[in-house]
């Protein structure tokens, strides 16, 4: 990979090995949200910056549903489309949005998102597994959005779910990784790829997604919310490279003592 | 006949269509998709799927999100 001044942002460039998802070959392993951004415009320049080749969108009422001009950045920017249930509180309306998805985007991948409460927007894990289970047997990718508990990760991995995406944080706190411990041992106990989806604030949370061994980051409004999306949505690209390509070459052990890198032998009385 | 077309009262014709109401309802919108009484109008259905007084409608369309 060559970066130049004049090229800041290389794309297309594979620097980390192949992600597998849903039976589908992907280069980049980050997958963005396209809610918040402040205009189409900055949506197409950040969506391009990220590198990204799954983007998530969403059904609303037509009165209030963007235009076709947003679907026609995205498919300019040739990304596959991944709707989200966003908002739906029960089992019953998160399959039947699904559903609706399929018909209106043609496709049968979805991303699950079942809301228990609606300050903190966490997950319900009852209607989750209920609604996953449903959608699994009706065919579709399902990418169910869950909170941070191993045992209900592994559930849904045991359902038929094509990969589990753990919070990091709140959706939209850019709180970043609350529970590290919990993220590894999701990607321990599952044989589904683990994808963190939301609470990324910056690129430091993005790469910790990776090194704790994570598969893949969802995120949306660390980039659409930055002061600069397309500027962060570099970042976020290479933070994701950096992640994974640190977590396959295998940290350091912690200690508590220095250890020279120089060596001691030959050095001089001066 | 009455309806609720999303979220709102609307008077419709006797043996109005889905088709109808979803030209009528969504200008500028190619990818629509249909919910009738809590259950997904496929678009192969909508020409013939006549809709009945007290009905409930969705008529939806991408946009984005998270």
């Amino acid at each position: 990979m060559t970066v130049t001044e004049t090229d800041p942002v290389p794309t297309g460039t594979a620097v980390t090995d192949p992600f597998v998802l849903g039976g589908r070959t992907f280069t980049s392993r980050l997958l963005l949200g396209t809610g918040g951004a402040p205009s189409l415009e900055a949506l197409e320049r950040a969506v391009r910056a990220s590198g990204t080749e799954l983007v998530t969108v969403a059904l609303r009422r037509v009165e209030a549903a963007s235009d076709g001009a947003m679907l026609a950045v995205l498919d300019r920017c040739g990304v596959q489309l991944l709707p989200n249930t966003a908002g739906c509180a029960t089992a019953r309306e998160a399959v039947l949005t699904a559903r609706l998805a399929r018909e209106a985007f043609g496709t049968d991948w979805v991303k699950l998102e079942v809301i228990g409460d609606e300050d903190t927007l966490l997950p319900d894990p009852v209607e989750l597994l209920d609604a996953a289970e449903q959608l699994v047997d009706d065919g579709f990718t399902v990418l169910p959005y869950t909170g941070d508990d191993p045992v209900v990760a592994r559930r849904l991995a045991d359902l038929g779910c094509a990969a589990v995406m753990p919070l990091g944080a709140p959706i939209g706190s850019g709180l970043g990784i609350r529970n590290p411990h919990a993220i590894a041992l999701i990607r321990e106990l599952v044989d589904v790829p683990v994808i963190l989806d939301a609470g990324i604030g910056t690129a430091s949370d993005a790469a910790l997604a990776m090194e704790l061994g994570c598969d893949g980051v969802l995120l949306a409004t660390a980039v659409t919310r930055a002061r600069e999306p397309e500027t962060m949505a570099a970042a976020m690209r290479h933070a994701v490279e950096g992640g994974r390509l640190a977590a396959r070459a295998g940290r350091i052990p912690r200690r508590f003592s220095a250890r020279a890198s120089t060596q001691m032998q030959g050095l001089p009385e001066l | 006949m009455q309806v609720t077309v999303n979220g709102e009262a609307a008077e419709l014709a006797e043996g109005a269509t889905v088709a109808g109401l979803v030209a009528q309802r969504s200008a500028g919108h190619s990818r629509v998709a249909v919910a009738l009484n809590g259950g997904v109008v496929p678009r192969s259905s909508w020409e013939r799927t006549t809709l009945s007084p007290g009905d409930t409608v969705e008529v939806l369309a991408p946009t984005a999100g998270g």
